[in-house]
């Protein structure tokens, strides 16, 4: 085992009776990295989740952590950490106890026990808190109280479904960069669940991208944000005008458009509304919808290509509704997609 | 405005007195120095009170309700715990039917319980009246147990016990150290429930009485059969404060009605 796959999971099935809800998924994650599971509802992350600490069986697969298949492990001999995106503190014990709940399991020293406790207390803020109960904490510091219970436990991974979507935006901030800390701070392996894409970019090393139960794409921040492959990915990303290709033209619903400049061989090809030019190029359209965006203004064009989306600098002169504008599509510029659909 | 401001003090005075007057009754003619249960009381005197405890058979059937009412209501919460949980926690096939058997005891009216006790069961299988008696009151609390636990369980979490599980423990674990500490007091509502519908049950008890087993409210109906003097007044306003006692001690140590 090298550091580089210190978790596997190999060919991993995971089922709910006869729903299956992720197939036949491979995923190699290095020691001390940080990864960010992204995707729709439904799509499968808790699930995967589930499997890795142990809370659901797969079907078929394996799991493999630290040079160990642990596939058959139960749950409370993996030391896998996972903070649930409700927290589950124990409402009958106080913020300490909490904390203090797994090293009592493990019949830690009771001088060792209160030292790594009131550290763990103190490493996330609550030094003045350790006797309150969880009920009588905010939100933001119930998640705090949770992080803090997972991490006394020197988690060989730690598992994070949905860690930021119950604060609000300011806490939210916070704890990204508290996540990011700890993390720095320990080495810890994180891997977090988010829906959203902003919170990916910004925290993960890696990306892994999933869609109903398989992984679309995994790569760099950079990568997934610059670089889709797929349809999919580019539209969750934010690429607003994809296109198929087929016979170096674009599939449009008005028939197949020559593009200018020679067209590179994929599946498709993507721009963001930034990347389209505005003002000039060899297509014609009609101004259907403007917006404002402090920075930018946003277009929406009637063409023969269907509805496309613009974005440019707001200092520029602005369009009426109803105007015709030319624009293009430069092919350099364009995310090239390998798979379609 | 008028009216609704008077509806509501009304409504509580009405309340109070059907609810609190035949009890503030019952305590004013246990205090009587007459020979028959009366009120107004003649004279006062505590000898009614003195006599209960000269009373035999009462002594004796207190002993039985209370030993049907803690023993009872015990062995209902051990049955009632782990279903109300199974019921709470996993999607059983007929879950809704187990639930509507269980509640059964409530529904029926209690003198049918006792009548089929009595002819299907005591009778045919000639099974002791002790024990007879002890199964009717396991089983009519046991919905109450179980009512009770499992709107408590309703207010937990599950994934407390998986944090359980994830911090080392094992499920049986978890169980016992999250699961129990915080449906303690929905456990306590459901003793005290069980107890009180024990010790105040009289139609199927009624039915299943034997020479020497009996139970307090039975016989009491019984001596006032023969003797209509206010020892029963005593004896009901004696049960009645034992009863205040219990609810104040389990509110004080327990914040019970938190639970309920
Ligand atoms: N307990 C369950 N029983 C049956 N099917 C389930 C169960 N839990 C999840 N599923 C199904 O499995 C699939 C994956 O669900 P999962 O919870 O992993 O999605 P997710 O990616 O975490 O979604 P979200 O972002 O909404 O949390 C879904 O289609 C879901 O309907
Ligand atoms: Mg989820």
């Amino acid at each position: 085992m090298s550091d580089a796959n210190f978790l596997t999971l190999e060919n991993l099935t995971l089922a709910y009776g006869d729903t299956v809800a992720v197939k036949d998924l491979n995923l190699t994650i290095g020691k001390g990295e940080l990864v960010a599971f992204l995707g729709p509802s439904g799509c499968g992350k808790t699930t995967t989740m589930r499997a890795i600490a142990g809370l659901l069986s797969p079907a078929s697969g394996h799991v493999k952590l630290d040079g160990a298949d642990i596939t058959r492990v139960s749950a409370n001999k993996r030391n896998v950490g996972l903070m649930f995106q409700s927290y589950a503190l124990f409402p009958h014990l106080s913020v300490y106890e909490n904390v203090a709940f797994g090293l009592r399991l493990k019949k830690t020293p009771a001088a060792e026990l209160d030292k790594r406790v009131k550290a763990g207390i103190t490493s996330v803020g609550l030094t003045d808190y350790a006797d309150r109960k969880p009920g009588e904490l905010s939100g933001g510091q119930q998640q705090r109280v949770a992080l803090a219970r997972s991490m006394v436990m020197e988690p060989k991974v730690l598992l994070l479904d949905e860690p930021l979507s119950n604060l609000d935006a300011r806490l939210r901030l916070d704890m990204r960069s508290e996540l990011q800390r700890v993390q720095k701070e320990t080495g810890v392996t994180m891997i977090f669940v988010t829906h959203d894409q902003g919170e990916a970019l910004s925290l993960a090393d890696r990306i892994v991208v999933m869609k109903r139960g398989a992984i679309e794409q995994i790569g760099s921040p950079e990568d997934i944000y610059n670089r889709p492959t797929s349809a999919f990915v580019a539209d969750f990303v934010g690429f607003e005008n994809i296109f198929e290709l087929s016979d170096g033209r674009l599939k449009t619903p008005k028939g197949p458009v020559e593009l200018s400049g020679p067209v590179p061989i994929a599946a498709g090809l993507a721009w963001r509304p930034r990347m389209v030019t505005l003002g000039s190029g060899p297509f014609q359209g009609t101004v259907r919808g403007a917006s404002f965006a402090g920075n930018s203004r946003e277009y929406l064009l009637d063409t023969p290509l269907g509805p496309i989306k613009a974005e440019v600098d707001a200092a520029l002169p602005s369009h009426e509704l109803g105007a015709e504008l030319a624009f293009d599509l430069p092919v350099g510029a364009a995310a090239q997609l390998r798979t379609f659909g | 405005m008028m009216a609704r401001n008077l509806f509501i003090p009304i409504t509580l005075g009405l309340v109070i007195t059907f609810l609190i007057g035949p009890f503030l009754i019952i305590v004013a003619a246990s205090f009587s120095a007459g020979e028959t249960l009366a009120f107004p009381p003649q004279g006062f005197s505590l000898r009614w009170i003195a006599k209960v405890f000269t009373v035999e058979s009462f002594r004796d059937s207190f002993y039985m309700s209370m030993f049907l009412a803690i023993g009872g209501t015990l062995v209902a919460l051990i049955l009632g715990i782990p279903a109300s949980y199974a019921l709470s926690r996993y999607k059983l096939p007929g879950a809704e039917t187990i639930r509507t058997i269980v509640s059964a005891p409530i529904i029926v009216p209690g003198i049918i319980v006792g009548l089929s006790l009595l002819r299907y069961i005591v009778v045919p299988f000639q099974v002791g009246i002790t024990l007879a008696l002890f199964l009717a009151h396991t089983a009519l609390i046991l919905p109450y147990a179980v009512r009770v636990v499992s709107a408590s369980l309703g207010n937990l979490r599950s994934d407390i016990e998986e944090a359980a599980v994830l911090l080392g423990s094992s499920r049986l674990g978890a169980f016992f150290r999250v699961v129990l500490p915080n449906i303690r007091g929905g456990i306590m509502s459901a003793f005290i429930l069980g107890f009180v519908t024990s010790f105040n049950q009289v139609p199927v008890s009624l039915f299943l009485s034997g020479p020497g087993v009996r139970t307090l409210p039975v016989d009491m109906i019984a001596y006032m059969e023969i003797v209509f003097d206010p020892s029963v007044a005593a004896l009901s306003a004696l049960l009645a404060f034992m009863s205040i006692g219990i609810v104040f001690i389990a509110e004080r140590f327990l914040g019970f009605s938190r639970y309920v």
